[in-house]
């Protein structure tokens, strides 16, 4: 499994190098930034206290090469210092996860189920109706900026037909139960945000997918089906999509980093209490410890994705295994 | 059904080994004019252009004088209204063109050269050089882009040139690895093996010998870095992590989002910055998913005739 192993050690060495990256920045900026946040903390427990003071370099008179290893050893045991209210970083952060975990997975998912289907069918007819004008549509918008469909959006939905809420994730007089009411609320408040994630990272599947299928199309096993004279959903799908897929898939965990920056904006677009809107906040706040918590948590889920599709394809793809 | 049998890549390399040839560029801008796509895009680049280049031609108001009524709707006057402190949108949109189109076209120009200098050395070098800088790229490709961006604008003293210097850091990744596999497919060309028995060295055989033979796929790539640029760019000042004394579209966004403009009913604050960026980035899409036809005949739209002969 000379592949796994490449890819599980491609894994580490990202880990390492986004950890180093944290524990490297405060040292290199000029100013006293780190001091001045560490020093509104109040009340704080002494030992997320030197946690903090660790990775930022305030009050350390030892060499940093051992600060160094105190920090990755702290990073690996989760302790990630306080926010701003002198909650745990950890705490906050699996607080706000659940909101992005539900929006962002649904959108995504739908996303690369409709680009690719779509992607599918347009090479499957290719200068079809639908091939003439779906890829080159969404493959226009997915260059648009993300947080211009939000505001879009926002103005025809929200602004003047009123249809949909804009803003946070449920109605401010609501109290969150597991009663119909309260579930459709939520869902309600999901809406727009989650549109605008599809439609935007649509585009990216169906252009990748089409591109692939009409590719493996002209392929000898494919005319080959043909010439057996399977049926035409047959040779779409088990012959043609089955293969063209796989590129997909490795594309899907690379592309989820560029999901996820999506999502902050639109979060912070629509107000939408989940992680992104929690990165933002913390920058207009000067929350450094929960700044460099939440880049060290996008870096681990995205490494955690590639590393499930790399899995995946080893199983789907037998050329990977021997490679 | 007929189908092209084709491969993406082998199409690519084929036009692009074609050389500097008259004809073959001739064909090749020809072929840019008559495609619809590619003729939109560069339609809306040059007129883009135009204005970051004349800005006092389209617009007599300054930008950031704060002399006119506030939050004023569109009139005459004021083509797009007024801000919350009573500057033009319109002249601040005008203006704050050339900053942003800069900064896309200097990112983009300096990340297509470091990815074209790491994936083509790493291709040519082969071995440990190769196996070092693709796991750089890859740990580049895998960090996502715009949490690794808002921390380092975030320590960074704001401005164009912190803009500029973090888009180049975090845009190179993708098309170093596009170019590195361009790349494996030359090494074992003839031309590069007379170079080699010719004593040269290898920064003069990647630069002199190899990247002429990449002008078309630097081209791609120069579009495909743009349309991110474009995007991250704005996304970034539009979270306020940009310099809001630097007149570009992204804070023009900031300012109106923090202000609330789409809400109070000063809808063309923000929709205007909004749509402008929009445009530039669909401009650069446009040209770029033309390109990709051009270079890879396989992808073209297909023929009424193909049609009919379809089962």
């Amino acid at each position: 499994m000379t592949y796994l192993r490449r890819r599980l050690g491609l894994f580490l060495l990202t880990l390492w190098a986004a950890l180093t990256i944290n524990f490297a920045l405060p040292r290199l900026m000029p100013g006293n930034e780190a001091q001045a946040v560490l020093a509104t903390l109040h009340g704080v427990n002494p030992a997320a206290l030197h946690a903090l003071e660790i990775e930022f370099g305030v009050n350390i008179h030892q060499n940093i090469v051992i600060t160094y290893f105190q920090y990755l050893g702290n990073c690996f045991t989760g302790q990630l210092g306080v926010d701003h209210y002198g909650i745990p970083v950890v705490t906050a952060i699996l607080q706000a996860l659940p909101w992005t975990l539900g929006l962002v997975g649904i959108a995504t998912v739908l996303a690369f189920v409709i680009g690719t289907l779509v992607g599918i069918l347009s090479a499957w007819k290719r200068g079809g109706r639908m091939d003439a004008f779906l890829p080159p549509l969404l493959f226009i918008v997915s260059s648009f900026p993300i947080f211009f469909v939000g505001l879009i959006l926002i103005l025809v939905f929200g602004v003047i037909l009123n249809w949909l809420p804009i803003g946070g994730n449920y109605s401010l007089d609501a109290t969150p139960s597991l009663s119909l009411p309260f579930i459709g609320d939520v869902i309600t408040h999901a809406l727009l945000p989650g549109i605008t994630l599809v439609v935007v990272t649509a585009g990216l599947w169906i252009f990748s997918m089409r591109n692939n299928m009409i590719t493996t199309l002209a392929e000898d096993y494919v005319k080959m089906g043909r010439a057996k004279g399977l049926a035409p959903w047959r040779i779409m799908l088990d012959y043609a999509a089955r293969n063209a897929i796989l590129p997909n898939l490795t594309g899907f965990a690379m592309q989820l980093g560029f999901v996820l920056g999506g999502a902050i904006l639109v979060e912070y677009t629509f107000s939408y209490p989940g992680l992104g809107y929690l990165f933002y906040t913390s920058t207009t706040l000067h929350d450094l410890p929960m700044m460099q918590g939440l880049f060290l948590f996008y870096t681990m889920a995205v490494l955690v994705c590639v590393l499930f599709a790399d899995l995946l394809t080893a199983l789907l793809d037998p050329r990977t295994r021997d490679a | 059904m007929a189908i092209p049998a084709i491969g993406p890549s082998s199409a690519l390399s084929e036009t692009s080994l074609g050389g500097p040839s008259t004809t073959a560029r001739a064909r090749f801008v020809r072929t840019l004019f008559g495609n619809r796509k590619a003729t939109a895009g560069l339609a809306i680049l040059i007129l883009i252009s135009f204005v970051a280049a004349f800005p006092g031609l389209v617009t007599h108001d300054d930008p950031n004088a704060a002399i006119y009524g506030i939050e004023l709707g569109p009139s005459a006057q004021h083509l797009l209204g007024t801000t919350l402190v009573g500057q033009d949108v319109f002249s601040q949109l005008v203006w704050g063109t050339r900053l942003t189109l800069i900064i896309v076209v200097v990112v983009s120009v300096i990340a297509t050269f470091l990815s074209m200098i790491i994936g083509v050395t790493a291709a040519y070098l082969g071995g440990v050089a190769d196996r070092s800088l693709s796991v750089l790229t890859d740990i580049f490709l895998i960090i996502p882009t715009l949490p690794l961006l808002i921390v380092l604008a975030f320590y960074l003293p704001s401005g164009a040139s912190t803009m500029i210097l973090v888009l180049c850091l975090t845009s190179w990744a993708f098309q170093a690895r596009q170019l590195r596999s361009q790349g494996l497919s030359l090494r074992s060309r003839d031309f590069l093996a007379s170079a080699r028995v010719r004593g040269e060295r290898p920064i003069y055989i990647i630069l002199v010998e190899i990247v002429p033979t990449m002008t078309s796929l630097l081209a791609a790539s120069f579009l495909g870095v743009a349309v991110y640029v474009v995007g991250f760019a704005a996304g970034l000042q539009f979270l306020g992590l940009g310099n809001s004394s630097e007149l570009t579209w992204g804070t023009l966004l900031y300012q109106a989002q923090a202000n609330d403009a789409l809400v109070s009913g000063n809808v063309w604050w923000e929709l205007a910055p909004g749509l402008a960026v929009a445009l530039l980035g669909a401009g650069f899409a446009l040209l770029n998913y033309a390109f990709d036809e051009i270079g890879n005949p396989a992808l073209r739209p297909a023929r009424r005739r193909r049609d009919r002969s379809a089962p």
